[in-house]
């Protein structure tokens, strides 16, 4: 029993820093709309600026007073993010945020290797909080028992700072009509920026906290940002409370799961919050979101199928790929066949995405599926390659219509955080699910058929189906379904109003998509052999996201030529220098600041200046272009 | 008009939110061809009885039948199959598509090519879409971006819109509701025309007192929740109630009438 208790009282320590943290994302998020990805990332400094100051300065006050004087300076940080950052791009389209906030994780990733080393840094003891209590034999931290003590008194301290002050009070309007507080008369600049500040404090403070807990590394950013993801939906975003309850939901979750369901115990908690998602999408404490005002005068260039001039052209640029074999040798090959599967996966997710209006954040389920289909059905079954890879996608097409149909019945943020929770749950199952997936070893000796084992024929297989793939899902935009797809996108009112079933319609969209995730990731597995859990994970949905983000969201091609560029920058990177997420991370966030609409959006954006500046009838390229009606 | 069948049936139509009832047993009838106007102040229920007639809102009692079947319990989209177009208070169209790709979504549900993964859309009704952009006087405008157009402009494409399927019914929510003067009388114009030509059955909500007495053929006037008068506007014109309720207001009187006149 006293061991219950004590395991009880380790998932409530647990939970009070898993609470700081949400509560922060949960505040910005509910004022600035914005899915702030890199606040892992400002847990994580926090951690090891407070690593640095409890290690100079000695004593109670050194530690204490480094503790919080981590969390000013990594809330300082933010101030300076948010200004010079964040600002910016507000406006950009939605999600197109998350990329930006994806880059800054992906620097800091890199810069505190950079600053602090790649081990395990061990903090000391909290001072006054050194020893254990006995608890009928069992020993219980006492920094634990300080750290049970804290959550509800932050708990406290927010709620009186969002129920008594005048700024609590701005803060809670802003989440329910932010436009309205604007035209109010707040300075809503000031008013994103001290949010953005108090979020970022209390995520520095989860982490300054965890240092005589556990050993600070420069992957704790990517560990809590799931949990927090979990915490804060399942509690309901911009809900304090919901936090508070959710985090100790999730901890004690965590702490009894081990013990009651070893087997299983990954994939609990996801399991909570899908369900938590399909009977209540605002989740325990939230409220359902009024529909966000729609940014007036929104105008997108119009879609249009390529011109015949595009047409040669691509088929130019296809065939100079087509001839790489002749001149490249095996290293350049093999980086071609990726980036060929990443344009697959890319677009798969790009029809989902940019034509459905659905963000997936969980793509790589589909992806690994097809993958471990794929490896299943050769290992196993011991089927030839070419049967392999017409059936392996297939895995992915049936979680894709499972998933999907319960994903479909939301939208935006509450989508993409249900997509989340299928791809971890289908991940915890490969991780989990050790006699059938191998577990973390994974599925080994997935080799290609002679007919395709050499690198330039498996390079000219992985070409031909990124482009088949590309064109079939090219024409699909510009079909029937395409258009009765995008109406959906903009206005379910109206597509239900002239006759559309739009559920039905997106979910069909969801199992194309799916499905197509999962050719890429069958390729995958023969390109790389093996198949391991990761190659449904979490980084590899950002991956994709961040490729669709990078090319153009609003743009048709933007899939296309975001992988293309991020997957060669990607692998080129890291062949050149240890600094490759810093680098790579900084141009992110460059594109972002300087080329909201991606790099397709900006291009077409020059072509029109170049069209506008010139007279009507001198250019010869703008020509078919006007003319196309 | 007389031989004219009835369109649209509606029977006892009742609707309450929590103690508030919104609409209490509103029963009228709409011919093919005929205007009918729904009018009110705010708050009277037109447009909670309007998203019951097309399967927006579902009534706590009584039915409402098109051409003798039922539409009770029919989802929008069902009832749009019926032949019901709609427009709505605040429009709602398709904002990244351009004007005539508006048009071609409801033409390719209509012709039922929703699953069509194959064909090119651009083509799909390419004609059809420019005739009925034509008919609205939005000819011109079939490749702009629909999220650049103005607000009159977005009226007129919705009635585009809902006129793809050959409707028999349009049911129309405060269709000329932010227009200018001139656009309103134009719109209600162009609408009656159609009406008359196809034979379309039309009810609209119109706070426009000049609309409404220049273009609706009956009248038909809700005032919380319940129907207090019906009939030609010569008729609720001269309704001691209707009066009681609009001179409240300062809205209707003889002569000029005008919105909103109460300064």
């Amino acid at each position: 029993m006293a061991f219950y208790v004590v395991q009880f009282l380790t998932g409530l320590a647990s939970a009070a820093s898993l609470f700081l943290v949400a509560s922060g994302l949960s505040i910005i998020f509910g004022v600035t709309r914005i899915v702030n990805f890199a606040h892992g990332a400002f847990y994580m400094i926090g951690a090891y600026i407070a690593f640095t100051l409890t290690e100079r300065f000695s004593g109670a006050f050194g530690f204490w007073g480094g503790v919080l004087a981590a969390a000013l300076a990594v809330a300082l940080i933010g101030v300076l993010v948010e200004m010079v950052l964040l600002r910016r791009i507000y406006h950009a389209p939605e999600l197109f945020q998350l990329l930006g906030t994806f880059g800054l994780t992906l620097m800091v990733e890199d810069l505190v290797v950079l600053i602090w080393g790649p081990d395990d840094l061990v903090g000391r003891r909290a001072p006054g909080f050194k020893g254990a209590v006995d608890f009928f034999g069992q020993n219980i931290p006492s920094y634990d028992l300080f750290l049970i003590v804290l959550g509800p008194v932050v708990l406290g301290v927010l709620w009186l700072l969002f129920q008594r002050t005048r700024w609590g009070v701005l803060v809670r309007a802003a989440t329910q009509d932010r436009d309205m507080v604007a035209a109010l008369g707040v300075n809503q600049k000031w008013l994103f920026t001290s949010v953005f500040a108090v979020g970022v404090f209390l995520a520095a403070l989860g982490g300054a906290l965890q240092i005589p807990r556990d050993a600070v590394h420069h992957a704790m950013d990517l560990r809590i940002i799931v949990e927090v993801f979990v915490v804060v939906v399942i509690g309901g975003l911009g809900s304090i409370v919901g936090a508070f309850v959710a985090a100790v939901l999730v901890s004690e979750l965590n702490a009894f799961g081990i013990l009651i369901f070893p087997k299983i115990s990954i994939i609990l908690v996801f399991l909570v919050m899908a369900a938590v998602l399909i009977v209540r999408p605002w989740g325990l404490f939230g409220k359902p979101e009024a529909a966000a005002r729609k940014t007036p005068g929104l105008t997108v260039n119009p879609w249009r199928p390529l011109t015949q001039n595009e047409r040669l052209g691509s088929l130019a640029a296809l065939l100079v790929a087509a001839m790489l074999p002749l001149f490249a040798g095996n290293y350049a090959l093999t980086v071609g066949s990726e980036i060929a599967i990443f344009v697959i996966f890319a677009v798969s997710l790009h029809f989902l995405m940019s034509v459905g209006g659905l963000a997936s954040f969980g793509h790589a389920a589909y992806f690994g599926l097809g993958a471990y289909g794929v490896a299943f059905l050769a290992k196993m079954a011991g089927l030839p390659m070419i049967v392999c890879l017409l059936l392996g996608p297939l895995l992915g097409c049936m979680g894709a219509a499972v998933f999907g149909f319960f994903a479909v019945q939301l939208s935006g943020v509450y989508f993409a955080m249900l997509t989340l929770a299928f791809a971890q749950i289908v991940w915890s199952i490969a991780f989990q699910w050790v006699s059938v997936t191998g577990g973390d070893n994974g599925i080994l000796g997935v080799w290609p058929a002679s007919w395709a084992a050499s690198v330039s024929h498996f390079y000219w297989l992985a070409l031909g189906i990124a482009a088949l793939v590309t064109i079939a899902l090219r024409i699909a935009v510009f079909s029937p379904f395409g258009y009765a797809l995008r109406a959906t996108r903009d206005s379910v009112l109206r597509s239900e109003a002239v006759g559309i079933n739009a559920k039905r319609i997106q979910w069909t969209a969801f199992v194309i998509s799916g499905t197509t995730a999962g050719i890429g990731g069958a390729l995958f597995a023969y390109l790389k052999g093996s198949v391991f859990p990761d190659n449904l994970g979490i980084s590899l949905s950002v991956d994709a996201l961040v490729m669709v983000l990078l090319g153009g969201v609003e743009t048709v091609s933007g899939g296309v030529i975001g992988a293309i560029v991020y997957k060669a920058l990607n692998i080129w990177l890291v062949s050149q220098t240890d600094l490759s997420k810093l680098v790579l991370g900084g141009f992110i966030v460059l594109i972002v600041v300087v080329f909201p609409k991606g790099i397709v959006g900006m291009l077409e954006l020059l072509a029109q200046r170049r069209r506008r500046s010139s007279p009507p009838g001198s250019s010869l390229l703008a020509k078919p272009i006007e003319s196309a009606e | 008009m007389s031989v004219a069948p009835t369109l649209l049936a509606v029977e006892g139509l009742t609707k309450s939110y929590g103690g508030i009832h919104a609409v209490r047993g509103v029963s009228f009838s709409l011919r093919s061809g005929e205007i009918l106007a729904l009018i009110g102040p705010n708050g009277a229920g037109k447009s909670t009885c309007f998203d019951m007639l097309n399967g927006q809102n579902q009534p706590d009692s009584g039915r409402v039948r098109l051409l003798g079947e039922e539409t009770t319990g029919k989802k929008p989209r069902d009832i749009w199959r019926m032949g019901v177009g709609r427009t709505f208070q605040i429009t709602a169209t398709f904002a990244t598509m351009t004007v005539r790709e508006n048009v071609q979504v409801a033409l390719i549900s209509h012709g039922k090519q929703l699953y069509n993964l194959w064909g090119s859309a651009p083509n799909v009704d390419r004609t059809e879409a420019g005739r009925l952009l034509e008919l609205v006087g939005m000819g011109g405008y079939a490749d702009r971006p629909c999220g650049e157009l103005a607000y009159g402009d977005l009226k007129r494409l919705e009635l585009a819109v809902a006129l793809a399927n050959d409707p028999k019914l349009l049911l129309m929510d405060e269709p000329t509701a932010g227009m200018a003067p001139r656009e309103r009388v134009e719109l209600m114009r162009l609408t009656a025309q159609i009406a008359k030509e196809k034979s379309i059955g039309v009810l609209f909500t119109e706070h426009d007192m000049d609309v409404v007495f220049e273009h609706a053929d009956r009248i038909i006037v809700l005032n919380r929740g319940t129907l207090i008068a019906e009939g030609s506007p010569a008729e609720v014109r001269g309704n001691p109630q209707v009066q009681a309720i609009y001179l409240g207001e300062g809205l209707l009187y003889e002569g000029g009438h005008r919105e909103g006149a109460s300064a």
